[in-house]
């Protein structure tokens, strides 16, 4: 059999996934929403104190957590897509895993410097 | 086998993009691509603006950052790639989950998610940032 490489042989784990990180971010989208509409952070005060809540923290980190896990599925499936010779796929593939990991320590870091 | 094979080649097939005529849900469809590489791209400048906002001092230059015209515009942008995102990302959920698959009902709800998304841009960018 020929086999062509495409950097990702788990397609319905990753389908269900992008579903299911989709489907938190909505959630965490309505929270922030209501968290925002009751608090009306008019001060930098009552802006950091909804981050500084140890619940919208943990829920905020889920969110940016899920962020990353959904926007490396679906730019991943951008290179499956678009960009045909293995090489360059694979290499756009591994510069985005590791764009994404960065973003996912600096947004701990912006959580937990509060 | 052969036969099937010779028969899908002359199916007729255009590919011209100048002269193919996207229907509603397509174009709600590639808008959500779009919107989607766009956060993306900017996910650097949002999560920048989300710590400079929570820094000592930074929530004042971030209130700046809204106060500037390109700075309103750019926000903009972004308030409304998220919620066109989100408003054709839960449609595409419930097709997943097959509730209104069918083509009225698709159709229906690819300009539902037009004008939700707008609206509530509308509403949401018009609140923060004016
Ligand atoms: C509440 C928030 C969100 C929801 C409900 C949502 C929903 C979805 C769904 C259902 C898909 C799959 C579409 C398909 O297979 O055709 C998808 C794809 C995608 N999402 Fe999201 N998403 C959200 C937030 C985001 C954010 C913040 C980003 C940006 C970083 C993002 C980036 C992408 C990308 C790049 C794709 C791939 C697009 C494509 O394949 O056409 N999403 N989203």
């Amino acid at each position: 059999m020929k086999r062509n490489v495409v950097g990702a042989h788990y397609g319905l784990t990753t389908w269900i996934a992008q579903r299911a990180t989709a489907v938190l971010m909505a959630i965490y989208t309505i929270i922030f929403l209501v968290a925002v509409l009751v608090v009306q952070p008019g001060t930098a005060d009552a802006w950091r104190a909804i981050f500084a809540n140890g619940f919208m923290k943990f829920v905020t980190f889920l969110f940016f957590l899920s962020l990353f896990y959904h926007a490396w599925i679906g730019i991943r499936d951008l290179w499956m897509d678009y960009v045909k010779p293995t090489s360059i796929r694979l290499s756009l593939h591994v510069l985005t895993i590791a764009v994404l990991i960065g973003y996912a320590g600096w947004a701990s870091k912006i959580l937990w410097s509060l | 086998m052969t036969e099937l094979a010779i028969k899908k080649k002359q199916r007729p097939k255009n590919l011209d993009l100048k002269t193919i005529r996207l229907p509603l849900p397509g174009k709600v469809s590639i808008l959500h691509r779009l919107s989607g590489v766009g956060l993306f791209l900017c996910l650097p400048l949002i999560l920048a603006l989300f710590q400079w906002s929570l820094s000592d001092g930074g929530f004042e230059c971030v209130q700046a950052v809204v106060a500037n015209p390109i700075g309103k515009l750019v926000l903009l942008g972004l308030i409304w790639a998220y919620l066109h995102h989100f408003c054709a990302g839960i449609r595409f959920l419930l097709l997943d989950w097959h509730i209104g698959i069918d083509l009225p009902s698709a159709r229906k709800s690819a300009g539902l998610v037009l004008i939700v998304s707008l609206t509530l841009t509308a509403v949401i960018g018009g609140t923060l940032l004016w």
